[in-house]
């Protein structure tokens, strides 16, 4: 099959069928925090899209050419957390310097990212892990799936979190039982999107 | 010695009840809404988290005056990640079917906040005993939120409870518990409960907490 097809299909299947929060339960704490303003929101997705891609690229670099060749994988947890740390830190002085436009815009959420599963769960995810399409095709994990795999899913988790922004600067003018203001209501109506995310099972 | 007794049982029952971390700081969601799937997962969960926040609290607590204060986190992170991997294996050798079936969440306790946020708030300032106390604590909170929540679901989900049927063989399951839109709901649904039952405690909950201050 064309490769490119293979790719859109493999975006689908990231964005929509295997959605980050909404049917693989990662990057909930950030989903929960930091959904209700939607500027907000889109500025957290687009970091944590920029580091889960570079994440994604370089633990995969780190397990298959560092730890792998030595026979270290039972650290691999260790390392990936130093990687993803690190990276963290780079880009955060990286954007200071080169773009303090963004980095204002995004500069609250970054060190936040360190601890969001999702950039962790990725990462776990890319070794020897694949993705099997409806259409029984296989999609192995290599370098450039891995690093797709981060951006595809990061931009699961981009549209997720904005789709709840949006709901939640509803719900401030919206009558609410008393106890089930706060994360409540927002957990009721995030179990309500994923049962409409489980529609588009066996679309890829 | 009677002072530091109670001190100590405040420090537990604080983290198992009254700062509950998944139902009163509602830190951890991840795993309290992945693994939730059967009260077994939960209980496994649970006490691995258990373990880890025990152990990283005890070692954080040794190195507290060691730790230079600008490196605490990424310092922390390591601690919490040598312990995450020692369960990981323990969990690999011992029970592998809990271990396949919890699958990533176990590495992912690296970053569950509710270890990190006790290292940082708790183990951090205090001396060896109470910050071990306070990861039982902690951790048995969690395990009891996320085994009520397992069980919770599995009961609707597929009519049993640690595997045992309730029902008998003409329940019908309510599937949707055990796929990921029923860990949403129901855990929205069991915090609203949670603030219908502190609610109604509150000035109960009150006087205690008045008379609990006095006695220390």
């Amino acid at each position: 099959m064309n490769e490119l097809v293979k790719i859109l299909l493999f975006m689908v299947s990231c964005v929509l069928t295997h959605n980050f929060i909404f049917s693989r339960f990662l990057g909930c704490c950030p989903f929960l925090g930091v959904s209700s303003k939607v500027e907000t929101a889109f500025g957290m997705g687009m970091a944590v899209t920029f580091v889960m891609a570079l994440a994604s690229l370089f633990t995969y670099m780190v397990y298959h050419w560092m730890l792998v060749p030595l026979g270290l994988e039972y650290l691999s947890t260790i390392a990936f957390i130093l990687v993803i740390a690190s990276l963290v830190q780079v880009v955060e002085m990286f954007l200071k310097k080169s773009a303090p436009s963004l980095y204002s815009a995004l500069g609250i959420y970054l060190p936040l990212i360190t601890t969001n599963c999702a950039v962790l769960g990725v990462c776990i995810l890319n070794i020897g892990g694949s993705t099997t399409l409806a259409n029984g095709m296989v999609i192995e994990y290599n370098l450039l799936y891995s690093v797709l795999n981060g951006v595809f899913g990061a931009l699961g988790f981009l549209l997720a979190i904005v789709l709840m922004a949006g709901v939640r600067e509803r719900l401030e003018s919206a009558h609410i039982a008393t106890p089930l203001k706060g994360f409540s209501i927002s957990l009721i109506i995030a179990g309500l999107m994923s049962i409409a995310f489980m529609g588009f099972n066996g679309l890829v | 010695m009677e002072k530091k007794q109670q001190k100590l049982s405040s420090v537990f029952l604080g983290g198992v009840i009254t700062e509950n971390p998944t139902f009163r700081l509602v830190l951890g969601t991840c795993p309290t809404m992945a693994v939730t799937t059967s009260a077994l997962n939960g209980l496994g969960m649970g006490a691995a988290a258990t373990f880890v926040l025990i152990g990283s609290n005890v070692v954080i607590s040794l190195l507290r005056n060691f730790i230079p204060d600008k490196i605490r986190i990424p310092s922390f992170i390591v601690v919490i990640c040598t312990f995450v991997t020692m369960v990981q294996m323990f969990m690999q050798a011992f029970v592998p079917d809990l271990y396949a079936s919890l699958g990533m969440f176990i590495p992912l306790i690296v970053v569950n906040c509710i270890i990190l946020a006790r290292a940082e708030a708790f183990a951090s300032k205090n001396p060896v005993l109470p910050s071990a106390v306070d990861g039982l604590g902690m951790g048995l909170g969690f395990t009891l939120a996320i085994t009520l929540m397992g069980a919770i679901r599995e009961i609707i989900g597929s009519g049993t409870v640690f595997g045992l049927s309730v029902f008998g063989a003409s329940f019908e399951p309510m599937l949707l518990m055990v796929l990921p839109a029923g860990g949403f709901l129901v855990f929205g649904l069991m915090l609203a409960a949670i603030n219908i039952i502190t609610g109604k405690f509150t000035a109960k909950k009150a006087a205690a907490a008045d008379e609990a201050e006095e006695e220390v």
